[in-house]
């Protein structure tokens, strides 16, 4: 067995009993984040090949409105900068408060993404750009949707996060379950990469 | 428009309810079904109420989140669908004979069942009873305690359950949906399948299929971080092999099913366009996804079976394993490989040749693996001391049909021989052929094999050996025949045809769907008569069959934690090598408290809240959809905040325990492979010469 019995951070300054005891939920846990990425996987090959569906609705250049994105993207990069601030108060120094501050920021981020990427699907909805148009519609919706989705989940468990810190501090299964949720946020990261780039960059070039 | 609390439910969604207006023969059969349901339910619940047995249920079976019970029960669920999806094959097999013309079923009651049998027999018969067994054998087999998340493991059994349920619910309220165990869109869109019949198909699957994709991680994680010191990889027995590359493929494989459906639910509830046939839908992408779950589940659902041959051949003819490296790398090459030939089961979609026999080659690759397991087998029986023992029987049937089922599959993997017998029964042939051998017949042998270590009693020998010999008759006169019917012309998932030819035929494979049932019959009495003997059938010790891995050194029934201490392992087949150097069974050096799981609800509560949220779903009942599924959000917030999980059990308590073991060891006769079937043994062996 190597020294490495996760991937992920060391949850405490020299290793730390935690960070053994959440060697087989973070390996599981990176396991799930891989079927999750398959689900993905599959969304964007659908997108890719329901692009020219149109069927005479609304297109790419109609519906997609770069600053808005923009703007989105950097909240959503933003906060997953603030979840490293979140683990490395938690690595070092374990300060409740310090964790619990960067956590309501990194929501805070969050919510603002959120917010404007429901301002955005309403804009689209309100030019006729609603997934009941065409199967390219569809599957716009269907994949940035689900990220949304998962984002909505990903407040409700930093809630939960927050609920518990206050109950019971940074026990260590706390730091545990803290370790994951920033592998899950960081994940959403990485999927908004990939919606930004093949969705809305793609469908501008 | 539906009503606000009611849906699309009324009273009039009854088979009884049609047969009191239109009493026909094919009314009267759905109302015979729906009323074995209804009987069945009552049944057991009189049976718990009357034994007084509902309170040990709760306790010591549904709250537990021992692997090993969790594994029983799997099998157990599988067991019960296993039943009616064979009945429904013998109905099937009777309107067949009767189909000239005709037939006693409406079309679209022969459509449903064909629907139900082939989604229960694979979603709700293979992969349950495999997922029991490697649930209850991997942890016994690589020296864990249970499962790595044994509460998510509950939660899988409980999701499973609650795909079962909604299938079973179908045959008394609704109907089910007619479009195959596939249900390819269109038709099985809203516009062509209106009812709430193709949504029971969809949320069975889907809830089902979430609990699969847990199982994967869980076998996963298990294998990966919970072997005992010294179970390297290339040390760990072949059937945990084979769990592990199945788990991988579960967890690849069950999103995309989850994808196709979630599209297919959105195309049908919110009118979406993934799979319609205006607007820019596109159905063949449809096929593309399901597939890449589908291909890979077969395999999933039979190298589990392929690990129980491995280690019931290397057992009963006491010989080491022979190329167990060659059968590593044959597994894990199967499961590569099956993930790159989805597109056979479409060749005639038209997506052009290269396409085509680029997957084609594929498929045939298949084969080479295959073979060298085949062979694999094969040597290791070659000069051992076999003893033709029920497992043994089923190997050789395996041996025998399995590979002319390959063979088949060979033929069909060619795309311009799939253009003349694809939908065929030939095709209905070939996959029987593969998977009753392959899976069933593995998992019969399996259960045969294991069935000591759940129960501490060993089943009737004589018994289960005419269970065999039967499936092995009623197989070959039930499937075989219809390879002729499908090079004969007869289409699949017909409901009547019009070439008298086709009726003899029919005869003969009905006949085999009775010896199927007879069968099936005899293996219900096996376990009921070796329930009733099972005095003289007892083995406590554990180790009926000289068996050569870490779970044949545990009492059987294995105490709930497995090992008293952890073992060390030093070599591939150790309980073997034990044996063989005359130092089985000794104390260990020191003893350490240990925590096991408390009981907890998680799994009923969470499979309960699903299956009505499912329910909910397919009949219109936004409301109670919604509020079942803020239960499970709850249920899981909740457990979120337990923080007594575990109970200890004090070192002191493992010595005691182990110690009188010892003791009944040392007080039983150890008997030799001469009188393994004689009710002499006692679970304590006295091994082979080792080789």
């Amino acid at each position: 067995m190597s020294e490495n019995v996760h991937p992920g951070i060391n949850l405490g300054a020299s290793h730390g009993e935690a960070h053994h005891g959440s060697e087989r939920t973070a390996f599981g846990f990176w396991i799930f984040l891989m079927s999750d990425l398959v689900i993905f996987g599959i969304l964007f090959a659908t997108y890719v090949v329901m692009r020219p569906n149109l069927a005479g609705g609304p297109g790419p250049s109609e519906l997609y409105d770069l600053k808005s994105i923009a703007k989105q993207t950097g909240l959503l990069l933003a906060s997953s900068f603030t979840f490293g601030l979140v683990s490395l108060s938690m690595k070092y120094g374990s300060r409740t408060g310090a964790v619990a501050f960067w956590l309501v920021i990194t929501a805070a981020l969050g919510t603002g993404f959120l917010y404007l990427e429901i301002k955005d699907f309403a804009r689209m909805a309100g030019d006729g750009g609603i997934p009941q148009r065409s199967g390219f519609l569809s599957s716009l919706w269907a994949l940035v949707g689900l990220h949304g989705l998962h984002l909505v989940a990903g407040l409700a468990w930093i809630g939960v996060m927050l609920a518990l810190i206050t109950a019971r501090g940074l026990s260590d299964a706390v730091k545990s379950r803290l370790l994951l949720l920033g592998l899950y946020w960081h994940f959403l990261d990485l999927i908004w990469i990939g919606i930004f780039s093949v969705v809305f960059l793609g469908g501008m070039a | 428009m539906s009503d606000p609390v009611f849906g699309r439910l009324d009273w009039r969604v009854t088979p009884f309810d049609d047969f009191w207006r239109n009493p026909t023969a094919n009314e009267a059969v759905a109302s015979g079904a729906a009323l074995v349901v209804i009987l069945g339910a009552v049944a057991v619940a009189w049976f718990l109420t009357s034994r007084r047995l509902w309170r040990p249920l709760w306790r010591d079976w549904l709250t537990s989140a021992d692997h090993k019970k969790i594994g029983i029960m799997y099998v157990v669920l599988a067991g019960v669908m296993f039943l009616r999806a064979v009945a429904e094959g013998f109905v099937m097999r009777t309107h067949q004979v009767t189909a000239l013309d005709g037939g006693f079923l409406s079309p679209d009651h022969f459509a449903q069942l064909f629907s139900t049998h082939g989604t229960i027999m694979i979603f709700f018969v293979a992969t349950p009873l495999i997922t029991g067994l490697i649930n209850f054998v991997v942890p016994l087999q690589i020296g864990a305690r249970d499962m790595a998340f044994p509460v998510m493991n509950q939660v899988s059994l409980g999701l499973t359950a609650a795909g079962a349920g909604l299938v079973m619910i179908s045959l008394v309220v609704g109907q089910f949906g007619t479009g195959g165990w596939t249900m390819y869109p269109p038709y099985t869109g809203a516009t062509f399948s209106p009812g709430p019949g193709v949504d029971y198909w969809i949320w069975a699957i889907g809830i089902s299929g979430i609990g699969s994709t847990l199982s994967g991680i869980n076998f996963a994680v298990t294998i990966y971080k919970m072997r005992a010191p010294g179970v390297r990889f290339l040390r760990m027995p072949m059937f945990t092999w084979t769990a592990l590359t199945t788990a991988i493929m579960m967890v690849y494989a069950f999103p995309p099913l989850t994808v196709s459906n979630a599209m297919l639910a959105l195309d049908r509830y919110l009118d979406f366009h993934f799979f319609t046939n205006d607007l820019g839908g596109n159905m063949m992408h449809y096929a593309n996804i399901f597939w890449m779950f589908g291909h890979p589940e077969v395999y999933i659902v039979v190298l589990p079976a392929y690990g129980v041959f491995s280690e019931i051949s290397s057992t009963f003819a006491a010989k080491r394993l022979y190329g167990y490296n060659s059968l590593v790398i044959a597994t894990l090459a199967i499961a590569v490989i099956s993930f790159c030939v989805w597109l056979h089961h479409f060749f005639t979609m038209g997506q052009g040749a290269s396409v085509n026999a680029a997957f084609g080659i594929a498929t045939m690759i298949i084969a080479v693996p295959t073979g060298v397991k085949v062979y694999d087998w094969l040597a290791t029986l070659y000069e051992g001391r076999i003893r033709m023992s029920v497992p043994i029987i089923y190997l050789t049937g395996f041996f025998i049909l399995f590979v002319f089922g390959g063979l088949t599959g060979v033929i069909l993997a060619n795309p311009t021989l799939d253009y003349q017998v694809h939908n065929s029964q030939f095709l209905v042939a070939h996959f029987h052929n593969v998977l009753i051998p392959g899976t069933l017949f593995g998992v019969f042998a399996g259960i045969h094999y294991w069935f000591p270590k759940a129960f501490g009693f060993r089943l009737d020998e004589r018994l289960a050996r005419r269970a065999a010999y039967l499936w092995f008759a009623g197989f070959c006169l039930a499937f075989l025949p219809l390879y002729w019917l499908g090079l004969m012309g007869m289409p699949r998932r017909a409901a009547s045809y019009e070439n008298a030819a086709f009726e003899s035929v029919m005869w003969l494979t009905f006949a085999g769907a009775v010896i199927v049932l007879a069968a099936l019959g005899t293996m219900i009495w096996t376990f009921v008569a070796s329930a009733r003997n099972r005095a003289a059938l007892a083995c406590p010790i554990g180790d009926p069959w000289d068996g050569r891995s870490l779970e044949w050194a545990t009492a059987a029934p294995a105490p709930e934690w497995n090992f008293a201490a952890t073992p060390e392992v030093e070599a591939l087949d150790p309980f073997t090598i034990e044996k063989a150097e005359g130092e089985p069974y000794q104390p260990a050096e020191c003893y350490e408290d240990i925590e096991v799981p408390r009981n907890t609800a998680m799994g009923v509560v969470i499979g309960g809240l699903t299956g009505v949220m499912g329910f909910a779903l397919v009949w219109w009942m936004w409301w109670l959809a919604a509020l079942a599924l803020a239960g499970v959000v709850a249920a899981i917030v909740a457990r979120a905040f337990v923080t007594d999980t575990h109970q200890r059990i004090g070192a002191d308590e493992l010595r005691q325990a182990h110690r009188d073991f010892l003791d009944r060891v040392a007080a039983t006769e150890p008997v030799n492979r001469d009188l393994e079937m004689t009710s002499r043994n006692r679970g304590r062996a006295d091994p082979e010469a080792p080789a």
